[in-house]
């Protein structure tokens, strides 16, 4: 059986190797930040109030060349839009929290701590949602502020060469690659990743969003025409699914 | 690189509002889930594809892009690290290894090519 403690640890095993990847990035928020002129206090506070690097870098660049602040706070916004697809996504396993830890947990919600998280609760619903979750979190919370800290200090001497960086792609590619359980979650993700590529160029992140979108409506669209998981998935509505055809 | 003409007091206010925001854009569902009395069900079906259109849509633009430009070639050794990365997360669903085998891929390509 589980205990919150083994179930946090277990969440901290799993962070670890991620931990590799963030760091790299951490430290480019931190030289970035210094690098335009933001001082360090300001710099640190990105880290820890805002805590989502691509919106970072994008806020960064703005204020180097002194965007007025509501583009700035705008551009954040925009570059975290997919959140709320991770906020939907992952609630129905929050739903027994007080409002309280619904409050903290979601502070601690980014891109890692919501693919791995979300891998373990479909997998084992024994595990405590909570901690394995603060487990991925909070690891992951901590090495961004201290890479962010180091960045700060140290300047920008990053061991280009070892492309740390790389090992971010590699951990969602761990994670979506046993994601694609069927035809209709297949599509999602070829679908999801070639809008991704076409739509590249976008300012503000939003091919990323753009792409989200898309390929969630091919796996909607493959899982109506192949009838798949319409029986197992959904049984007490799945009478109105059928009629439900076209009409929202 | 061009320096930052913000005072401190935009900067505060810039950092203030944009945290806020995200952090209200995480807690948004996380908060209503429970409040409204049903989930629509064709949210729910949506809902299912979320991580592999999110995840995919993450990751082919790192491996396919070099230098912003799109690489299909067999000069972009990220592609076949990112191939090899794929195989081993199909046949082991471990993450550490899935990394292992991706960032020694690349490091080994990176060396001799």
């Amino acid at each position: 059986m589980s205990s919150p403690r083994a179930d946090f640890l277990s969440g901290v095993r799993v962070a670890a190797p991620i931990l590799l990847g963030v760091v790299p990035f951490g430290m480019v928020a931190g030289v970035a930040a210094v690098g335009v002129g933001i001082p360090a206090v300001q710099a640190l506070a990105m880290s820890v109030i805002i805590f989502a690097g691509a919106s970072q870098l994008a806020a960064i660049e703005l204020v180097g060349r002194s965007a007025p602040v509501v583009v700035v706070v705008l551009t954040v916004f925009v570059v975290n839009l997919r959140m709320v697809m991770y906020s939907a996504s992952i609630a129905p396993y929050f739903e027994s929290e007080s409002p309280r830890w619904k409050a903290a947990l979601s502070y601690f919600l980014t891109d890692q701590a919501y693919a791995v998280s979300l891998l373990e609760f479909e997998n084992d619903p024994e595990t405590s949602r909570r901690w394995y979750y603060l487990g991925v979190g909070i690891p992951l919370w901590v090495t961004w502020q201290a890479a962010t800290i180091a960045g700060i200090v140290l300047g920008a001497q990053l061991p280009a060469g070892w492309h740390l960086e790389f090992a971010v792609p590699l951990v969602f590619l761990a994670v979506l690659v046993p994601a694609v359980t069927d035809r209709s979650t297949g599509a999602a993700a070829v679908v999801g990743g070639t809008a991704a590529v076409v739509a590249h160029g976008l300012p503000y992140n939003l091919g990323l969003v753009t792409a989200a979108v898309v390929g969630i409506a091919a796996g909607l669209v493959v899982e109506e025409v192949a009838g798949e998981k319409a029986t197992d998935e959904t049984n007490e509505t799945n009478e109105t699914t059928n009629d439900a055809e076209g009409g929202h | 690189m061009a320096e930052t003409t913000f005072d401190a007091t935009t900067l505060w206010l810039l950092i203030v509002a944009a945290g806020v925001g995200t952090y209200l854009i995480r807690l948004s569902f996380i908060a209503l889930f429970g409040l409204l009395d049903e989930v629509p069900e064709r949210v729910e079906r949506a809902l299912r594809f979320v991580p592999a259109a999110v995840l995919s849509a993450l990751v082919v633009p790192d491996i396919v892009f070099a230098d912003s430009t799109l690489a299909l070639s067999l000069g972009n050794t990220k592609l076949f690290a990112g191939t090899l990365a794929a195989l081993v997360a199909w046949r082991t669903e471990n993450i550490l290894a899935t990394l292992v085998a991706g960032m020694g891929a690349l490091w080994l390509l990176e060396f001799f090519f």
